[in-house]
């Protein structure tokens, strides 16, 4: 059974809610990343979900763009993002990764070199944000021979119709955008969110998470209210901004944003 | 390679590249390229976009819409001058200009944003944002939103914004806002990226004019089939002036929406030559150029679109250099990809240097002064004409007039204002 599905059978048993962080892999350089991993989980991340640099992040907003140039300025590449999970494997063997990110760095490689070697470093799910599963023809069946999770956005724009053709193609959780815009953007409505799921849970037995928009504790307990799985991006994102010139205090930083969530999700 | 086509293919081929007319699919294709790579929220206003397109393309009213203000706003049809002047100084084939410069707004793009605005304006929706290098795209969506009093944001690259002075207050005096982006490489396509960004935040009331064949479906097919009024006047003109179709077209391709225009209505004459000129920038060997295709750059996915797309060996999308605006620019739209693919159009570039020569060569033999845009075609005929007999004829997209691109080459040459 892939770790994803696995974490969200324990997390029902257990009737919590899953909290999934995001951050930019090589912000603020390469060689905290893994670090920043081992933390997150500590602080109770259930799912990280690993964020592969890209030049022109479109649906991002400042938070992640700057997390992006400041990645990329450490020339941090898909490769070496697939190096990091190895090493992250060495230790943590039970928290599923989801590489996200933008679909060229994969076309450029090679879908089915990337697909090989993201199994076997122990990779669990790759959310490519501007693939819609209409462009996913080629790529979903060869992530899916490899047990790896083809994960999926819905948004409030989303059609019936269409919300049932990604159900139908999606794997792991589906990962709902509670707002329309790009990251970092605004604070989300739960009632509004609540909405939205409603019918989705008609049509897919997927773990419906909900991400953008999700700041603090309180948010983040609002939100797992209604969904099965919280994520938590630009929040972080700019803890690292602002502390990219003193690296060593960042996994505590993190630790601390996200220890609050968890703490206001499980109270 | 075999290209495929929508549905069954019960028409027999009239010609080697017929089945280049029955592009793109249904879903968006030109055989491996095109397509809707974009996050979900935008999905919904791209099948909404695609549903209206589809609906009043073959809708006579809104047919004769569109030709009214082509004909009664923009001007048409431009005219089909013969350059014999510069023709005779290229000593080969005489050159024949499609004037699209005389053009209300001064460029092609105007026909585009004349047919983005009446879908618009269909959709309902009050606001119009763009995005523009050169600011030509920006100048033509400002003047068509000022018309039917659209509000109108235009994204335009903090270098762009610098270069093209003239261009941002003349949307200003339209009353559009011109939003300078600082991201990235703050050009062309970082003033896309905003404009996406915007698009994806304020889709409930906004309508987004691209400018150029590029963008998710249905955007390459539809900017294709607003300009192709062109290659339509042109193949017309060429029967009435010339007695008979030209044997080449040249016309440069940044996005390549002026290009497309020419070109399409022409597809199916194989043996009408094709060219389309990228910006060679310092030239292609030095990597400091805007020309996916001529230096056969890897494929990938950028705005929504699979093509040639300029980038490294990690997929990160490459920097560009081009004295124009207009073609600083590191994809190129789908359509063109798969015509390069096919051989049925030649890419090749031209540098920076050798278009400053036709900008001055044009301006001085013809007293038609050219966009630098414009002139990477003009040198690549400089090349070309000597090659060919005098009695054989190539028409060029003169796709803009100059004015803009004054300060620039004043620069050069050392004058400031």
């Amino acid at each position: 059974m892939n770790r994803i599905d696995q974490r969200f059978s324990e997390l029902k048993q257990q009737g919590r809610k899953a909290l999934i962080p995001y951050i930019t892999a090589g912000d603020p350089a390469p060689q905290y990343t893994v670090g920043f991993m081992h933390a997150l989980v500590e602080a109770g991340a259930d799912i990280i979900e690993l964020g592969v640099p890209f030049s022109d992040p479109m649906a991002d907003g400042p938070v992640i763009q700057k997390a992006c140039e400041r990645a990329l300025k450490q020339g941090t590449r898909l490769v070496d993002l697939l190096d990091m999970v190895a090493e992250f494997r060495q230790t943590d063997t039970t928290t599923p990764v989801v590489l996200m990110g933008y679909l060229n760095p994969i076309e450029r490689i090679g879908y089915e070199t990337f697909a090989d070697k993201a199994a076997s470093v122990g990779v669990d799910g790759v959310l490519t944000v501007d693939m819609p599963p209409e462009e996913a023809d080629v790529f979903g069946p060869l992530l899916k021979a490899r047990d790896l999770a083809a994960i999926f956005l819905v948004a409030p724009t989303t059609s019936h119709a269409r919300a049932a053709t990604i159900c139908a193609h999606g794997e792991g959780y589906l990962y709902y955008v509670s707002l329309k815009g790009v990251t970092g953007a605004a604070t989300l409505n739960a009632d509004d969110v609540a909405e939205h799921l409603a019918p989705l849970r008609g049509m897919t037995d997927l773990p419906l998470c909900v991400g953008f928009g999700i700041r603090d504790g309180a948010t983040a307990a609002e939100v797992a209210k209604v969904a099965d799985g919280v994520i938590v991006g630009s929040a972080l994102v700019n803890r690292i901004a602002e502390s990219a010139d003193a690296p060593d205090t960042i996994a505590d930083q993190l630790k601390h944003v996200l220890g609050d969530m968890r703490k206001a999700m499980d109270a | 390679m075999t290209v495929s086509a929508t549905g069954a293919s019960e028409t027999v081929s009239k010609t080697r590249f017929s089945e280049l007319t029955k592009m793109p699919d249904a879903r968006g294709h030109f055989g491996p390229y095109g397509g809707r790579f974009v996050s979900e929220t935008l999905s919904f206003a791209l099948e909404e976009l695609e549903q209206t397109y589809l609906s009043l393309r073959d809708d006579p009213d809104f047919q004769a819409e569109f030709d009214r203000d082509l004909a009664h706003f923009v001007g048409r049809p431009s005219p089909l001058y013969h350059a014999q002047r510069w023709s005779q100084a290229l000593g080969g084939a005489q050159i024949w200009l499609k004037r699209e410069d005389l053009n209300h707004t001064g460029a092609h793009k105007v026909n585009n944003t004349i047919g983005q605005a009446l879908l618009a304006k269909k959709t309902g929706k009050p606001r119009v944002i763009a995005e523009t290098g050169a600011g030509q795209h920006g100048v033509a969506t400002a003047t068509v939103a000022a018309r039917l009093g659209l509000e109108c944001d235009v994204y335009m690259g903090a270098a762009d914004v610098e270069r093209q002075k003239l261009n941002v207050y003349r949307m200003r005096l339209l009353g559009a806002r011109v939003i300078p982006v600082e991201s990235g490489t703050r050009t062309l396509k970082d003033a896309m990226n905003e404009a996406l960004r915007d698009w994806v935040t304020n889709v409930d009331n906004t309508f987004y004019i691209i400018g150029t064949v590029a963008g998710p479906h249905p955007y390459p097919q539809l900017v294709r089939d607003f300009n192709a009024v062109v290659g339509r006047e042109a193949r017309r003109q060429s029967l009435e002036q010339i007695g008979r179709l030209p044997d080449a077209l040249v016309a440069c391709v940044g996005g390549g929406s002026n290009a497309i225009g020419l070109f399409y209505p022409f597809v199916e004459d194989d043996d009408v030559a094709m060219y389309g000129v990228e910006a060679g920038g310092d030239g292609i060997e030095t990597g400091r150029h805007a020309a996916p295709l001529s230096s056969n750059a890897p494929r990938g996915v950028l705005h929504g679109n699979r093509t040639y797309l300029m980038s490294d060996e990690a997929g990160q999308v490459s920097d560009t250099h081009s004295i124009s605006a207009g073609l600083d620019y590191p994809g190129v739209g789908p359509e063109h990809a798969l015509w390069k693919d096919v051989g049925r159009v030649n890419y090749v570039a031209a540098n920076d240097q050798d278009v400053l020569v036709a900008f001055r060569e044009l301006t001085h033999m013809e007293g038609i002064m050219p966009a630098l845009e414009t002139a990477h075609a003009l040198a690549y005929a400089k090349v070309l004409a000597p090659t060919m007999r005098a009695d054989q004829h190539i028409v060029i997209n003169l796709s803009g007039r100059g004015d803009k691109d004054i300060m620039t080459v004043a620069k050069i040459d050392g004058i400031e204002f």
